[in-house]
């Protein structure tokens, strides 16, 4: 064949022309290569622009103003009629911000009896001091009486302003710390009892009104529930289901069907998979709202395509011909599938399923439908409590006017984008560590 | 049982009326036809595999030698559209009755394949996964002597022995099809059907491998499906030929080597067609 063509070129022509248009191609190709890198640049721009500006609104949110004071636990404040003994309730009413206000005072070396001054005191220190001594009085009531260094936070506004955030420049009556509170402020950073330490309540605290005390504790707790079951459901019925389509279902119009519903419901809106959670686990099953128990059950049900076409795929990587010499040995099909397939399989299932979960762990939209956005300033002790989650806690900060939950809103998706960081690293880890070749 | 024993007997003794003694029918296709979904591969095979003999399966690409092998040890169980009809025999039981377990006929009828396959695991476990599987170990002891008595026979056992819990995947592409004939033997099968086992190796490791088919053939029955003529005259008493779906002709190595009935035959094996 080769031979015949080449001599028909030969005998008609004397010599074939081969360059024609050539110059065309290379332009065509070195005009492709441009939009590809002009594409790529556009891409990484816009990825830079989000990070830079999230971070640089957010890493203010890591460190917390606060003031170091010597309380005195005076025992005429926390308990003027002397009751403490009989009635338990004497400690947790007690007036503790007046206890910090009065070291504040000793501190600032302010006149006790200048009420007009000591009024604007009012709003230097967080409110949170009550919680804070009561806690501390409630563990060990013997320290009434005596006096200890206590690190009180400081109010959002002081914070704020000792960040540098607030523009001291603008006239005393638009802004929100008055002049006198920034001479002090200044005064108490001189003798270094006013100074940022990291923000430990960011991570710990929950849901608060007040910037210096609100935290995303609530929110990881229900995040961390919520991949567990996540986990817990979507990783045994995924795998099962992909085991079972893969290799032991024959292959019919019905198989076919499935297959195709698997991967259009992998496509369905998150806000669907709300709505049905919503009708479903809340409305027919009873289920309490709120509560991340229904809130992993829905992200269950939106993680589980994922999981089944990244077992499908991972199973079917793995070559026929393992599959052929465990089956030409005797195996039985059930043994060649789990002492062979799936431990080759599993890399690939693993990475799929924290892939998975990663876009579970971001997932905002149903869960707001089935009540996770509340108010909730206590600890969900089991999946069946009211929680929130991480994404839907950077949600309800985004709502906030004030200044200091702008900070911690990009605080939060700062720890957001670095949790689902580390779980792709991880999948890619695990990838390049297990993955074989045959 | 007394119907297996006669049948086994009657072809004895048809073989020595046939002037061939010594000759015990293994197994036996009679009117075998495989279907894959409408198109049929096979058409009425007739061919018997005789005792501690190696059958060769000659034929051009196609021509559903493959598909015969694998029909012996029900390999074509796994291919969802594939259909078997007529009767094979293991010494005179029917492989497809639906009493004979399909796990249990795979023990008696190994198989190894076109390309090497070790499981990627250690050279030890690849073989000791197929004793474990059907309980023929019970102590870690017997399980060696398995293992290290197969890689022996496979004649792989000298160069590994060192490394027997390295992985099986890093040997070379011959030492990793003994690996897979130490594989097929290590679980005592009757039967080793070989398909194409050489077509991935160079010439010196297939030679290796061609060595060892002839000193199996003392203990096991062995059907090798392979395109070489050169190997199916080397390594077989017995050579059958297949045509697009049947069998054209089956004889002693030797004569239909050099005397062949068939002009097909001929063709095929002057290199005229395939």
């Amino acid at each position: 064949m080769t031979d015949i063509s080449m001599d028909g070129i030969v005998g008609t022509s004397a010599r074939a022309r081969r360059d024609i248009g050539l110059k065309r191609r290379y332009a065509a190709e070195r005009r492709f290569r441009l939009y590809g890198v002009l594409a790529i640049s556009v891409g990484l721009v816009f990825l830079a622009i989000m990070l830079v500006s999230i971070v640089s609104k957010g890493y203010t949110a890591f460190w917390q103003t606060t003031v170091t004071l010597p309380i005195t636990f005076d025992a005429k404040v926390i308990d003027p009629s002397g009751k403490r003994a009989t009635d338990p309730n004497v400690l947790i009413r007690a007036n503790y911000p007046k206890l910090a206000e009065n070291a504040l005072i000793a501190k600032l070396g302010i006149d006790p009896g200048d009420k007009a001054t000591v009024r604007k005191l009012k709003g230097f220190l967080s409110d949170g001091a009550r919680a804070q001594l009561r806690t501390l009085v409630m563990a060990d009531p013997s320290i009434i009486g005596t006096t200890r260094n206590v690190d009180i936070l400081a109010a959002a506004n002081i914070d704020s302003a000792f960040k540098g955030q607030i523009d001291l420049s603008v006239d005393e009556s638009r802004r929100k710390v008055s002049d006198q509170q920034v001479a002090w402020m200044k005064q108490l950073a001189a003798d270094g009892s006013l100074a940022e330490h990291f923000n430990k309540g960011l991570f710990t605290f929950g849901a608060s009104s007040r910037p210096e005390t609100s935290g995303m504790g609530v929110a990881i707790i229900g995040s961390l529930y919520m991949m567990g079951i996540v986990l817990l459901l979507a990783l045994p019925i995924g795998v099962a289901a992909s085991i079972y389509l893969e290799e032991f279902a024959r292959k019919s119009r019905f198989t076919d069907l499935i297959e195709v519903n698997i991967n259009n419901l992998a496509a369905v809106p998150s806000i669907v998979f709300g709505l049905l959670g919503l009708s479903v686990f809340i409305n027919f099953l009873g289920l309490p709202r709120s509560a991340s128990l229904v809130g992993g059950l829905v992200l269950t049900l939106m993680t589980l395509p994922t999981i089944i076409i990244a077992t499908r795929a991972a199973l079917a990587a793995v070559p026929p011909s393992i599959r052929s010499a465990a089956l030409g040995l005797g195996a039985s099909k059930m043994q060649m599938v789990f002492q062979h397939i799936l431990p080759l399989a599993a890399p690939g299932i693993l990475t799929g399923t924290i892939i998975g979960l990663a876009r579970a762990l971001g997932e905002t939209a149903p869960l707001l439908l089935i009540g996770m956005v509340a108010f909730v300033a206590d600890y969900p002790s089991t999946p069946l409590q009211p929680a929130t989650a991480l994404p839907v806690q950077i949600y309800m900060w985004a709502n906030e006017a004030e200044r200091a939950f702008v900070e911690r809103m990009s605080g939060a998706i700062i720890i957001l984008l670095v949790f689902l960081m580390a779980m792709n690293i991880t999948a890619i880890v695990l990838r390049r560590r297990f993955e074989r070749r045959w | 049982m007394n119907i297996m024993t006669e049948t086994a007997l009657e072809s004895a003794v048809s073989d020595k009326v046939n002037g061939t003694p010594n000759e015990t029918i293994k197994m036996r296709g009679q009117k075998v036809c495989v279907f894959y979904g409408e198109k049929q591969a096979l058409f009425d095979v007739n061919l018997d595999v005789r005792e501690n003999q190696v059958t060769a399966l000659i034929g051009p690409s196609g021509c559903g030698k493959s598909t015969f092998l694998r029909c012996l040890n029900r390999m074509n169980d796994t291919i969802d559209a594939a259909r078997v009809a007529g009767e094979i025999t293991l010494d005179g039981e029917d492989i497809y009755d639906p009493r004979i377990d399909v796990v249990e006929l795979r023990a008696r009828v190994g198989m190894v394949f076109q390309k090497p396959n070790p499981f990627p695991k250690s050279i030890y476990e690849n073989v000791a996964y197929g004793p474990r599987i059907h309980g023929l170990a019970r102590k870690k002891p017997e399980l060696d002597a398995i293992v290290e008595s197969s890689l022996q026979r496979a004649g792989l056992f000298n160069e590994v022995k060192d490394r027997l819990h390295e992985p099986g995947t890093g040997l070379s592409g011959g030492q990793q099809q003994r690996l897979c004939i130490a594989r097929a033997i290590a679980v005592s099968p009757e039967v080793i059907l070989m398909d194409e086992p050489c077509s991935a190796l160079d010439p010196i490791a297939t030679a290796r491998v061609e060595e060892l088919i002839d000193e199996l053939r003392q203990n096991y029955t062995i059907v090798i499906v392979t395109h070489s003529m050169q190997q199916a005259a080397r390594v077989s008493q017995r050579t059958a030929m297949f045509h697009l779906g049947y069998l054209v002709e089956e004889g002693e190595t030797d004569k239909m080597f050099t005397n062949p009935d068939d002009k097909r035959t001929q063709d095929y094996i002057t290199g005229r067609f395939g």
